[in-house]
C-alpha cells in the first residue's frame, strides 16, 4: 500500500490498495472522486474557485472550475467511467473571520464552485465536510471510497 | 514552473536587511512587553513553491498563528506563527500566573496573543516604512490555532493567482532557553518588489 502525498494545487488518481493523502486544507477545498467497481480514486487540492481569477498563465489543478473536469479526465483515462463515479468535498474553512476584503471568502466560494461543477458534470455529491473555521487533513482510500477527515479540535470523520 | 519570478542576489540580500530592521524592532517590543530577553536570528529569505512553504512551515503542525494583511503602498501577508508550548509560556510570563498546556486557550488569552501580534507587526512595519518610506499599514489581526499549513495559506491566495511562488521572509525569535519560540512570516506580493526596489533606488 502506498500514501501517495498530493499538494496545494495538485491533484492525483490511484488504485486499490492505494491512498491519497493531502494535508492542511484551510480555505482550500480537497475534491475526491471514486469509481468503485475498478477501486480507482482520484483527489484534487484546489486553491481558488475559479480560473477567471487567474493572473497570467492557468495551472489546471489550482482552480475549481478546471481542476475537476483534469481530475475526471486523468481517471477515465486509467478506465473510470464518469457514470459511476461519486464525489466527496472537504475543506473550505474560512479560516479567519475578517471585515470586508472578498478574497477572504474564498472557502465557501471554493466549495460552491466545485458543487457547480460537480453537478455540471453529473457527478453526484455523496459526502462533504466543508466550512467551518478549521484546517483539515484527508485522506481517500482506493480500496473502499471512504475518505477520513482529521482535524485538531473537531475530531476524526469518516464519510 | 510557471508564473514564478526571480530576484537578484542583491535584492535578496536588500529584503533580508529589511526584514532584519524590521524583526529588530519587533523583538525589541516584545522583549519589552515580557520583560525578558529576546534573541532573533538572521531572517531567511527564500522564493519557494507552494509545496515548499507547506513542508517548510510543517504541514499540519499545531500552531497558533495571527494573520494580518499589509496595505498601503504595498501589500502582503503577515503571520507570526508559534506552537502551543511557547504560546502558553508566552502566557504565563505575560500574566504571571502557571498555564496548563492541555488545557485549551481561552478568550483572554486569545486576545492577549491577537494583541502582541499586532504590536510586532507594528513595529515591523513602522521599521519598514521608515527604511523604505512607503507608506504601509496592519489590517485588524486575526487569530487561529491549527494546522500550520490552512493558516499560511490565507495569505498566499492573491499570489495563488499569478504564480505558484512566494517570497517568504522568516524571521525566528527565541528567548534563549528554547521555551518560546516563535516565527515571524512576511509574505509580500510580488506585483510591490517595483515599488519597493524604486523606493529605494536599486536597479529592478
Amino acid at each position: 500500500m502506498y500514501e501517495i502525498k498530493v499538494g496545494i494545487a495538485d491533484l492525483n488518481i490511484t488504485f486499490a490498495p492505494n491512498r491519497l493523502r493531502t494535508t492542511g486544507l484551510g480555505s482550500c477545498v480537497g475534491i475526491t472522486l471514486y469509481d468503485e467497481s475498478i477501486h480507482l480514486a482520484g483527489l484534487a487540492h484546489v486553491m481558488l474557485p475559479s480560473s477567471e481569477l487567474a493572473k497570467g498563465e492557468v495551472q489546471v489543478a489550482k482552480y475549481a472550475d478546471t481542476a475537476i473536469p483534469e481530475l475526471l479526465m486523468r481517471m477515465e483515462r486509467a478506465g473510470g467511467r464518469r457514470s459511476r463515479m461519486k464525489a466527496k468535498l472537504a475543506g473550505g474553512a474560512q479560516m479567519f473571520q475578517n471585515k470586508g476584503n472578498d478574497l477572504l471568502r474564498i472557502g465557501p466560494r471554493n466549495v460552491e464552485a466545485s458543487l457547480i461543477e460537480l453537478r455540471r458534470l453529473q457527478i453526484p455529491v455523496v459526502a462533504q465536510d466543508t466550512g467551518g473555521n478549521y484546517g483539515r487533513t484527508i485522506e481517500i482510500e482506493a480500496e473502499t471510497g471512504i475518505l477520513r477527515v482529521w482535524t485538531v479540535y473537531h475530531g476524526e470523520k469518516v464519510i | 514552473m510557471t508564473g514564478g519570478f526571480r530576484l537578484e542576489p542583491l535584492q535578496l540580500d536588500i529584503l533580508r536587511e529589511i526584514g532584519n530592521i524590521g524583526a529588530g524592532h519587533a523583538a525589541t517590543s516584545l522583549s519589552k512587553i515580557l520583560g525578558m530577553r529576546i534573541e532573533m536570528s538572521v531572517p531567511n529569505v527564500e522564493i519557494l513553491s507552494f509545496d515548499k512553504i507547506a513542508q517548510y512551515v510543517g504541514e499540519d503542525k499545531l500552531v497558533v498563528g495571527i494573520y494580518m494583511s499589509v496595505e498601503g503602498d504595498m501589500t502582503g501577508s503577515i503571520f507570526f506563527l508559534m506552537g502551543i508550548t511557547s504560546a502558553k509560556f508566552l502566557l504565563s510570563q505575560l500574566f504571571q500566573e502557571e498555564l496548563n498546556e492541555k488545557e485549551p486557550f481561552t478568550e483572554k488569552d486569545l486576545d492577549a496573543l491577537q494583541e502582541i501580534g499586532n504590536i510586532l507587526t507594528g513595529s515591523y512595519l513602522s521599521a519598514l516604512a521608515d527604511f523604505t518610506h512607503l507608506t504601509l499599514y496592519p489590517s485588524i489581526p486575526s487569530i487561529a490555532v491549527d494546522m500550520a499549513m490552512a493558516i499560511l495559506t490565507y495569505g498566499i491566495l492573491e499570489i495563488g493567482r499569478s504564480g505558484n511562488d512566494a517570497l517568504l521572509i522568516d524571521t525566528s525569535f527565541m528567548n534563549g532557553s528554547e521555551k518560546l519560540e516563535g516565527h515571524f512570516f512576511f509574505i509580500p506580493d510580488p506585483s510591490f518588489f517595483p515599488t519597493l526596489f524604486k523606493a529605494l533606488g536599486v536597479p529592478m
